[in-house]
Formats: C-alpha cells, sequence, structure tokens
C-alpha cells in the first residue's frame, strides 16, 4: 500500500524493475498493473445512525458470483466514537511465520513510538474458527502526531501520510492499510463475507457509513494488502472496472509526489480523489466532471458559462479524465459518493429508504436487505450520487 | 427452507420440493438458493411435465429460463423478487412475468418468447433480441434494445412505458421499439439510434434532434406504423391494466418514429 | 479522378502460345482479361489484376505469367512503394485501407528461431511407422484431482471434454466470410478427420446441423448471428470469439453484396442489409460479465458443451487468460497477431497485437505460475504454417492449434490480400454462385485431410526423434526447444534457453 508523500520522501526505491535470478541468467521482471473486477456495495444514514456490518455482508454476499474469492474488504465509518480524535492505524505484518510477523511490528512499534503518541492499541479481533488464506498478524493503534523539527510545519494529515509512506516502502512486511480517524478498513484474501466473518463486523462494529467490495482480479496475488478498500486518511475507494488511463493519470499524480505502489486502478482513484478534494477542495460536482467529463459534443452545446467551464476542467485537468469502465464508490466521515464513467459501462444502482442510502453493482443486493424501497434509479454516467450527513447527522 | 431438501443432480427430482396446487404447476421459494440450483429445479419440473411455475422470494438469480429448452416452449413463469442479470437470456419460448424491477441484460439473444416486468429494468434490456416481446411499465437503463434484429416472420418488439437512458436503440438492426414516457418524466437520452440499420422506434412526448444519432432520421407516421401503436399499446395495456390510461389516450399524444437513414450505414467508409 | 496508381501486377501473355481461348477471360471476376474480337486477341487491363494467379495456373497453353509490377518510384527506405500507393489511394476515396489474409509485415517468426532436439546416445528414439504414437487430445477443463469410490467408480465431476485425433482444429472462418462451399468442405475435412471445424459467428446452415454438428465448435460473437437454442445444442463446443488477431479490439463488417439470401438465412438476418459486428459484446464490459457470458452458455446447453473463450493475443493477454480461466472457460483460445481476416483495415492488422510464440509461451507460464494451467485448454492460433509450427507451439505450452490460413491455401488461396473485395477466384471468399462452384467440395476436402494427415505423420516423426511417443509429455515441455538468434529478453519471454546453453 503506497501512500501521498512530500518531497521529503521522493529517493524511493524504484519497484518497477525487479531483477531476479533464474536459471543462472537476470530476468527482467516487469511489473504489470493489476486488473480486477468485483461488485461493490455502499450503505449510509444520512442521520448518522449507526448500523452493524450484518446487512451490508449479506448484501455483498449476494452478488457472491461477481467475486472469484481472491480479496474483499470494507470500511466502516464512525466506528471508534470514543478514539474519534486519534488516527487509527490499522496494520498488517505479514511474513511466512509468527517469528517474521513479530518482528515487522517491533520495527513499527518502534517507528511508532518515535513519531506519535500512542494512546491505546491491540491486535484486530478476529475468528480464527473462519477458514481464511495465510492470515497476516493485523493491529490497530490509536494515535496523535508527535510533530517535530522541520515536520512542526506539516498539517497532521501530511504528516500521518508521509509517514505511513514511509512505513510501508521502508519497513519491510508492515503495512498501514487505514489511517483516518474514526473509521477503519478491514479487508483481506477470501469472499467478502469470509472477511467479515473473520473480523465479525456484524456484532462488533456500528457505522453510519459502510462501504464494500468483492473481488475478481485476473491473478491471483494473494496478498491482503492487496484487496480493497483502498484507503488514505478517512477516504476510501472501492472500485469497479478496468481504466485504459491508467499510465496516463499515474504519471500525472507522481508529479504530486504520489507514488503509485500498487499498480491498480483503484490506487490512482484514491489519489486523484485526495488531490481534487483534499488538497484543492474542489467540490464533489466538478470532481465528477474532472473524472468522467461530459463529451465534446454535449459541451459544445451548452450555454456560455457552463461551456466555458466544463472547456476548462477538461483542458486542465485533461490527464485525469478515468477513461473506460468503472463505478467508484468513494466514501470519508461525512459523505459516500457513487459515480459511473461517463457513458455508463459499469452498472450502478442507486435507492433511498428513509434516511437510508444504498450504492450496489446489483439492485437484488439491496432488495435482500431493504426489501421494501422509497426509491431506486440508475444514475446516468458521469453524474455523482451523494450523500451527505444530515445536520442531525453531523451532530 | 425447502431450497435444500432438494436434490440438485440432473437426476430426476425428489418430490419433496415446493407445494403442487394443482397438476402441472409448481410453487418454488427461491430464497438464498442459487442460481444453477433454482434453474436445475426449473429444468427438471419442466421434464416432469410442469406448465406453471411461481417463483417467490427471487434475490439475484441468473439466468432464469435460459435452460428451458425442452419439449415445450409455452411455460409461464411468474417471479416475485429481483431475478438476477440475464433473465430469459436466450430464451426460446415461454412467458415469464416479473413483479417488481429487473437487473441488467434481460432478454439477451432472446429468440422468442414473452417478458413482462412490473417495474423498471436495468441496462441492455433485449440486447440481440431476435424474436418475442418485453414489457417494461417503467424506465429503461442504457442501451436498450442494443443489436436487435429481425428476420421473416421474427419481428421482435420491446414497449416501454416510462422512459430510456442514453443508447437506445444503438446497432440497432430490426424489430419495434416503443417508449410510451408515460411516467411523465422527459426523454432525456442522448445517442438514440447511433449505428442503427434497421427497425424501428416509436417514441411518444418530445425530444431533440441532438438525442439522435447521425445514422437516424425522424418522419412522420403512416398508417402501418398506426397499427403497429394500435396492437403493441393495446398488448401493453393488457399486460397493465392498472395503468390508468387508455389506448385512445396513449395514442393521442405526440408519436415520433425514428428510423434508419440507410441499411448500410457504413458501406462508404472503405476505400476499396 | 484520375488515379495516380500503378498496377500492383503486370501480366505478360506469351502470343505464340495463346490461342484466345477465353479461359482466362472467364477465370478472372476482377476483369483483367478481356477478348477483342476486332483484333481476335486478348487484351489485358492490368489495373484490375490482385494477383492471386488462377488465370495463369488455369491457363492450358501456359501462356500466362502474372509478377508484381517492380518498385518503380526513387528508392525509398521510409517511403517504401506500399506507403505511397496506400497514400495515394486515400488521397483518391478518402476512405479506410481494407485488406485481407494476415498481416503480411515483417515481424520476426519466432517459430523460425526455435530448434527442436532429438534423442543420441541416452535415450531411444522412437520409430513412428512401426511403434504406438499418439496424438489423440481433450479439449476441455479438467478437475484438480480424480475421487474414486470403493468400487473403482469415479466420484469427481468430469467436466465436458472433445476428443480429437491431433492437435489441430480449423479455426473459425464463418459462412458469409467464405463461401458455402469452402465452410462445407471445412466441415466435412473436420469429421473425415476426426477434429473439429469452427463456424465462425455466421451461424451453422440448418441443413449442415445434423451431419456436421458434431464436428462444429459454433461461435457467439459481439454481432450474435444466427444463434439459437438449436445452433447452441447441436455443436460439440461454443466459442465466445472476444477478439481475433487480425484486428484485435475492432468490429466486423460483412458488406450487404455478400448477405445473399442463404447468407442471411443463416444469420437470421434481413437480406441485403449490413451485418455489422460491434466492436466488443456489449453484455461484457468487464471480466465478471464474461463470467455471466460463460455460465449464460452453459445454462443454454445444460452443461454439456465445453465454453471455449478466444481472444486476440495482445500486451497483457496472460492476465486475461488468466482471468478468464476464473471466469469459468474450458478452453482459452488466442490468436496471434499474423492471424488471417476476411477483411480488416490495414492499419490495424500491421499494427496490433503481438505474435502468437511470445503470448502463447507468456499465458501457459502464467496460468502454471498460479496453478491453473490444468483447469483449461489452451488453443494457439494465428500463424501456424507447418508442421513444425505446430509441434513448437505444443512444447510453448498450447494444447491445440488452430489452422486456417492453411487450411485456406491447402483449398486453393494464394494469399491475393483481395478477401474483402467478395471475387475470389479460387472460390474460397466469395459468394457468387458462379465462383464459389469452382469449389468441389469433395475435392477441397480432400486437400484439407491429407493436409492434416501429411502434418500428422510429421509431427510424429519429429515426436518420435525426441523420444517421445505421446503428445501430452510435449505440452509445455521447453526443454526440448532452444532459441537460435534471439535477444534475452526474447528467449525470458518464450523461456527458453538458447541453442547451447
Amino acid at each position: 500500500m503506497g501512500f501521498l508523500t512530500g518531497s521529503t520522501l521522493a529517493c524511493l526505491a524504484d519497484s518497477c524493475f525487479e531483477a531476479m535470478m533464474k536459471e543462472g541468467r537476470v530476468r527482467r521482471e516487469i511489473r504489470e498493473k493489476e486488473i480486477s473486477s468485483c461488485s461493490i456495495f455502499g450503505a449510509m444514514n444520512r442521520d448518522g445512525e449507526r448500523f452493524t456490518g450484518e446487512g451490508i455482508t449479506r448484501a455483498i454476499a449476494n452478488m457472491h458470483v461477481r467475486g472469484n474469492g481472491l480479496g474483499g474488504g470494507f470500511a466502516a465509518y464512525g466506528i471508534y466514537p470514543q478514539y474519534q480524535d486519534y488516527y487509527a492505524l490499522h496494520m498488517m505484518f505479514t511474513g511466512g511465520n509468527r517469528q517474521v510477523k513479530r518482528e515487522a511490528k517491533d520495527k513499527f512499534e518502534a517507528f511508532l513510538c518515535a513519531n506519535f503518541d500512542l494512546v491505546y492499541d491491540e491486535e484486530i479481533p478476529h475468528d480464527d474458527e473462519v477458514r481464511v488464506m495465510d492470515p497476516p498478524l493485523i493491529w490497530r493503534y490509536f494515535v496523535a502526531p508527535n510533530k517535530k523539527g522541520d515536520e512542526a510545519r506539516l498539517s497532521d494529515d501530511d504528516y500521518v501520510v508521509g509517514k505511513s509512506m514511509w512505513v510501508n516502502t521502508q519497513i519491510e512486511n508492515a503495512c498501514v492499510f487505514s489511517s483516518g480517524k474514526n473509521m477503519g478498513i478491514f479487508k483481506g484474501v477470501g469472499f467478502p463475507e469470509e472477511i467479515s466473518e473473520y473480523f465479525m463486523l456484524d456484532r462488533l462494529y456500528r457505522g453510519h457509513i459502510w462501504t464494500a467490495h468483492g473481488r475478481f482480479p485476473t491473478n491471483s496475488q494473494a496478498w491482503w494488502g492487496g484487496a480493497h478498500p483502498f484507503g488514505l486518511l478517512d477516504w476510501t475507494v472501492v472500485h469497479n472496472g478496468e481504466i485504459s488511463s491508467y499510465g496516463t493519470n499515474r504519471r500525472y499524480l507522481e508529479m504530486y509526489g504520489y507514488k503509485c505502489t500498487l499498480f491498480t486502478d483503484t490506487e490512482v482513484i484514491t489519489y486523484a480523489v485526495d488531490l481534487l478534494m483534499r488538497r484543492q477542495k474542489l467540490p464533489i460536482e466538478l470532481v465528477s466532471k474532472v473524472l468522467s467529463p461530459p463529451v465534446w459534443k454535449s459541451i459544445d452545446r451548452m450555454d456560455g458559462k457552463s461551456r466555458k467551464l466544463l472547456t476548462a476542467l477538461r483542458m486542465v485537468y485533461a490527464p485525469l479524465l478515468l477513461n473506460g469502465p468503472f463505478t467508484i464508490i468513494v466514501a470519508n466521515q461525512r459523505e459516500m459518493i457513487g459515480l459511473t464513467d461517463r457513458i455508463r459501462l459499469r452498472p450502478l444502482t442507486a435507492a433511498t429508504r428513509g434516511e437510508m442510502l444504498y450504492l450496489s453493482s446489483e439492485e437484488a443486493s439491496i432488495r435482500l436487505i431493504s426489501p421494501d424501497l422509497d426509491q431506486v434509479w440508475t444514475p446516468n454516467g458521469g453524474e455523482p450520487v451523494v450523500g451527505e450527513l444530515s445536520e442531525r447527522g453531523c451532530q | 427452507m425447502e431450497a435444500q431438501l432438494i436434490d440438485c443432480g440432473t437426476a430426476q427430482p425428489a418430490f419433496n420440493w415446493g407445494k403442487s396446487w394443482r397438476v402441472g404447476e409448481v410453487e418454488i421459494d427461491a430464497a438464498g438458493m442459487p442460481s444453477k440450483e433454482l434453474n436445475n429445479l426449473l429444468r427438471n419440473c419442466m421434464l416432469d411435465g410442469t406448465r406453471h411455475f411461481l417463483l417467490k422470494n427471487v434475490c439475484g438469480q441468473r439466468y432464469i429460463g435460459t435452460r428451458l429448452v425442452g419439449p415445450t416452449k409455452s411455460l409461464d413463469i411468474e417471479i416475485m423478487g429481483t431475478p438476477g442479470n440475464d433473465l430469459g437470456a436466450f430464451l426460446s419460448g415461454h412467458r415469464i412475468m416479473v413483479h417488481g424491477n429487473v437487473q441488467d441484460g434481460v432478454g439477451n439473444t432472446m429468440d422468442d418468447g414473452e417478458i413482462i416486468v412490473r417495474g423498471r429494468a436495468g441496462d441492455v434490456l433485449g440486447m440481440s433480441i431476435r424474436g418475442g416481446k418485453i414489457f417494461v411499465k417503467d424506465d429503461v437503463g442504457y442501451r436498450t434494445a442494443l443489436h436487435m434484429k429481425e428476420y421473416m416472420d421474427k419481428r421482435p418488439a420491446l414497449v416501454i412505458g416510462g422512459t430510456s437512458q442514453d443508447f437506445l436503440g444503438e446497432y440497432m438492426a430490426g424489430g419495434i421499439v416503443i417508449l410510451l414516457g408515460l411516467g411523465g418524466k422527459p426523454h432525456l437520452a442522448n445517442y438514440i439510434g447511433t449505428g442503427m440499420h434497421g427497425g424501428v422506434i416509436y417514441l411518444r412526448g418530445n425530444i431533440m434532434p441532438s438525442q439522435l444519432g447521425q445514422e437516424v432520421e425522424i418522419s412522420p407516421l403512416d398508417e402501418e406504423d398506426r397499427a403497429i401503436l394500435d396492437r403493441y399499446v393495446g398488448e401493453f395495456l393488457d399486460r397493465f391494466p392498472d395503468i390508468g390510461m387508455s389506448k385512445e389516450e396513449i395514442l393521442e399524444g405526440n408519436m415520433i418514429k425514428i428510423s434508419p437513414i440507410s441499411k448500410r450505414p457504413y458501406g462508404k467508409i472503405y476505400a476499396y | 479522378m484520375r488515379s495516380y496508381l500503378f498496377p500492383e501486377f503486370q501480366v505478360f501473355r506469351d502470343e505464340s502460345k495463346c490461342n484466345q481461348c477465353r479461359g482466362c477471360e472467364r477465370q478472372c471476376a476482377f476483369g483483367t482479361h478481356i477478348y477483342d474480337p476486332a483484333t481476335d486477341r486478348m487484351q489485358t487491363d492490368e489495373t484490375k489484376c490482385s494477383g492471386c494467379q488462377r488465370c495463369a495456373i488455369f491457363c492450358p497453353r501456359n501462356a500466362l505469367v502474372v509478377r508484381p509490377t517492380p518498385p518503380y518510384y526513387r528508392p525509398n527506405e521510409a517511403w517504401t512503394r506500399e506507403k505511397i500507393d496506400d497514400l495515394k489511394k486515400q488521397a483518391e476515396t478518402g476512405g479506410v485501407l481494407l485488406s485481407g489474409c494476415g498481416s503480411d509485415k515483417p515481424f520476426r517468426i519466432y517459430w523460425d528461431n526455435i530448434v527442436l532436439n532429438a534423442s543420441q546416445v541416452t535415450n531411444p528414439s522412437i520409430d513412428p511407422l512401426r511403434e504406438p504414437m499418439e496424438l489423440r487430445t481433450f479439449l476441455g477443463r479438467k478437475p484438480d484431482l480424480l475421487e474414486i469410490d470403493d468400487c473403482g467408480e469415479i466420484c469427481t465431476e468430469l467436466g465436458p471434454n472433445i476428443t480429437v485425433e491431433a492437435p489441430m482444429l480449423f479455426s473459425a472462418m464463418s459462412y458469409g466470410a467464405i463461401s458455402y462451399q469452402a465452410f462445407n468442405s471445412l466441415a466435412m475435412a473436420a469429421r473425415e478427420f476426426g477434429t473439429l471445424f469452427n463456424t465462425g459467428e455466421g451461424g451453422l446452415p440448418r441443413e449442415m446441423r445434423e451431419e456436421f454438428g458434431r464436428y462444429a465448435t459454433v461461435q457467439v460473437a459481439s454481432g450474435r448471428f444466427g444463434i439459437d437454442a438449436e445452433y447452441l445444442n447441436c455443436a460439440r463446443a461454443i466459442e465466445i470469439k472476444v477478439g481475433q488477431g487480425a484486428k484485435p479490439g475492432i468490429g466486423g463488417h460483412l458488406p450487404a453484396e455478400k448477405v445473399s439470401s442463404k447468407v442471411a438465412a443463416t444469420r437470421m438476418i434481413p437480406e441485403g442489409t449490413d451485418a455489422i459486428s460491434p466492436a466488443p459484446h456489449h453484455d461484457i464490459y468487464s471480466i465478471e460479465d464474461l463470467s455471466m457470458l460463460i455460465y449464460a452458455l452453459k445454462e443454454a446447453t445444460n452443461y454439456e458443451l465445453p465454453v471455449s473463450v478466444k481472444v486476440a493475443a495482445v500486451h497483457n493477454v496472460a492476465a486475461i487468460a488468466s482471468g478468464i480461466v476464473r471466469a469459468g472457460a474450458d478452453i482459452v483460445a488466442i490468436d496471434g497477431m499474423r492471424g488471417g481476416t476476411g477483411a480488416a483495415p490495414k492499419a490495424i492488422r500491421d499494427n496490433v497485437g503481438i505474435p502468437i510464440e511470445l503470448a502463447l509461451s507468456a499465458v501457459d507460464r502464467r496460468l502454471r505460475e498460479e496453478g491453473v494451467r490444468n483447469r483449461c485448454t489452451i488453443i494457439a492460433g494465428g500463424g501456424i504454417r507447418c508442421s513444425s509450427d505446430v509441434i513448437k507451439a505444443i512444447a510453448l505450452g498450447a494444447d491445440a492449434v488452430y489452422i486456417g490460413t492453411a487450411a485456406l491455401i491447402a483449398m486453393g488461396c494464394t494469399l491475393c490480400q483481395k478477401c474483402y473485395t467478395g471475387k475470389c477466384n479460387w472460390g474460397i471468399c466469395t459468394q457468387d454462385p458462379r465462383l464459389a462452384g469452382r469449389l468441389d467440395t469433395r475435392i477441397a476436402s480432400q486437400r484439407l485431410v491429407n493436409l492434416l494427415t501429411a502434418w500428422s505423420f510429421e509431427i510424429k516423426e519429429m515426436l518420435g526423434g525426441m523420444g517421445i511417443n505421446a503428445i501430452e509429455s510435449l505440452r509445455g515441455n521447453r526443454d526440448h526447444l532452444r532459441g537460435v538468434g534471439l535477444y534475452e529478453w526474447e528467449l525470458d519471454v518464450l523461456a527458453l534457453k538458447g541453442a547451447g546453453e
């Protein structure tokens, strides 16, 4: 998992070319992009009322055939109210045996103590009865930044991002896979319903937003960190589809200091959203027009002001057009957003019931957990479905 | 759950499933049943002489109707719930009625039969359909009737009560699409009839020329068109009598006919 | 507008041999030869000549020689004659350049840089004429293990598998692209030899279904032509055509001139309309959608037929193939960039895709690394020219190969690349009844069977030399191959040692 970096972290080994010895000859191994597709689901209570992961687990499980058991995951918001002012770092320590994992954990904790004030930590509870493939040691830490020297200038967010990046690239077998406040990502190798069971999401956590992902990669890199959702601070993305513009998007984002180390579309989308929404503070309505802009034919027909705006957006942010089929659900503490590509090559169904907003690859999954819906629709390509916390929810 | 009692092999089904309330009729509780299991059951019942099915608690099961190739083409399948993608794919006969919404790929490459949806439909409804009819009470998603075809006496028809999203009738090569716009929503679809080279779309309401693909044109309705509309709107109302409008009221509305300019839209782009 | 193009071919007539029998005039559908009654001489319009050699071969007096026009322009490595002529053609028409057959561009042909092994001393070579030598091949998914109960009965469910007598199948050529006679000849040859032909996406004429269905792989392509329950269920296998080596990523377009009443009936479309195949399957925008179509087809055929997915060899073909296997396909067919076509935009044909040798090796290796190779069958096609290409393909990991262009040549094709005109003088790629009638299905199918028979002998001979008497022992067995004259990265992709290593 790779994170945004400041210029201090520019000199990282390029992981693109991994040389390895085979039969006496050094063999050039070129890492290629991971292609995967899937099912996605999101549920949000706009009044901020929290609910367990039971429903979303059933919903994503109903789309079992859209995945192939090589990755599943969840993001949940509002689950750590008692530590809501602290960054919740979810850590994976991987390795062939317990000893290796422990060593990674010790190294990480030494680093943590030097850079953060630790408030509380524990192993993330899991059910060992659930059969999952090769689980890493998974731990969580609630921390406050302990900024020193030059770093005192950085915002807390940038500091956390920088440190996470350092951990992910410099400490072997350690991976920060969730780093927001009052939220957490739970993911791994398996079908999403197995991952949910493993982490007991149906009984241990209550959140006001949940997103979920069932993965169908075209290869079998059975790495827990490679599952989705992908997150950066409290932003998370789940994604379905394959973006043909990946190479363009990635090279553009790298100019802004993002290190794309995972070779997935989802990683690139997360950075794009972070750049546009968190750092450049564009509203979602415009961000959606950057990621899936209208075609020129439509823009040419618009009135003067819109035409000028849309033309400028496409001109300036051309390298961030996500070309090719995709549906994404982006979430943060206050909102959940569904968006498809501009000609809706991937499915997305939205539905409401009271204060609940649902987003799903298939309607049946929504009906399974909420049979009587107020409204069901399939949004137009490039038009975001935005769920925001109501005033009541924000309190 | 009754479904779990069933032996789902290709062997004859044990008769302890479902409850038959009349000869040739069967009711199946599909809750939690995987697609393949449900479709096994339907096939075995068909081979055993069942002609009427009532499927309850359907939720996401795919390909319902696809495997029902056999001694009869006139099964009646009533579905409660939300069937999964590819409902009636490659369908060759039968009548499927859904009480609710349907998802993507309904009637994919369908050859014969009828699908009735008492709700809305997702994307690529009736893709490459060559025969049979589909009636949808409400709206439909993207790419409806994509590459719809016709051949000899096979002239498929799609009648949609509401409106559609983009790319309606893309590559359309035959058949009839009728969009009634009854929900009061305007037709906002773009790229209507892109690449269309056969068949006809009737649309009740108004659209802008910019919503059309460059391969189609609008023309006034003639007697034959009126007869087609009369027939299919009538059939639509037979299936959805609760629509609250008479055939005359519907047909009074502004009707637009969209048809291809050429049977060979791309005949001139090559250098020979 | 006056054309600035030179004729592509020159026709030389030996007037001393020619007796004005007008045979050449009848043979040439392009109108190259015209009889002039005023002079009682044959006239030639060279601008019409496709270079198909039909007239020369059929001239009873051997009076004709047809040969390419020399490159008259000033020599120029960058602006070759082909580049100049293509450009002029487009300036004159404003159209997309079409071509037929596979790419003729000088991309490296890896088969010609790979050599085979033979046994010497340490293990014996085998004489195939007198010892058993087995080429029988199963196409379909195999389970990871076989469970046998106490009574010796197999408990594991075996997926549908097809048996072919040699690892060679005819690749997809649709009725409509090729003539009914050519299509029929392939079907007859497949039946006689014990292999499969492939309908392409143009349907299977009803009257052929009972007789030849068992020898047919029926295709489901983006145009979905001629597909109904009977078409699917009469066949031996179903192939979802995602792409074709000659034109990856683009659709097809059978012009109305070729949509005769019988072609229309087979495709179930109105006569006289263009048959347009969209670029993608519009129900497949993603790998999980492919899975959906695979299972829809399995549902439609009661899980009794293996489902193949054919893709063009493109950059990330290994990851794609891995996804295809996971999506439930029983067979993965890979078509290399030299694969043939009845018509393709030249820009696509000559610039898109990768050679089959590299693609095949990459796919085989990836599937092995992921432990799923046994779950599927790999068929490689697109540039298989002879029996040694076949055997090298097997050693690079193919279970079987598709033969397209080679089969057409066996029937008479001379690769004139004018397939898209529909005027094939050899009666292969045409719907003109007069031209198609030239192809005698009895003779053409015999030629095809002869070809497969000859190649089988040669394959057995080469296998025997390596000390192998069953084809499965060569599959993916790169120890019997060495590269000559290849760069290291090429050896790496092929997973081969260099000769002498």
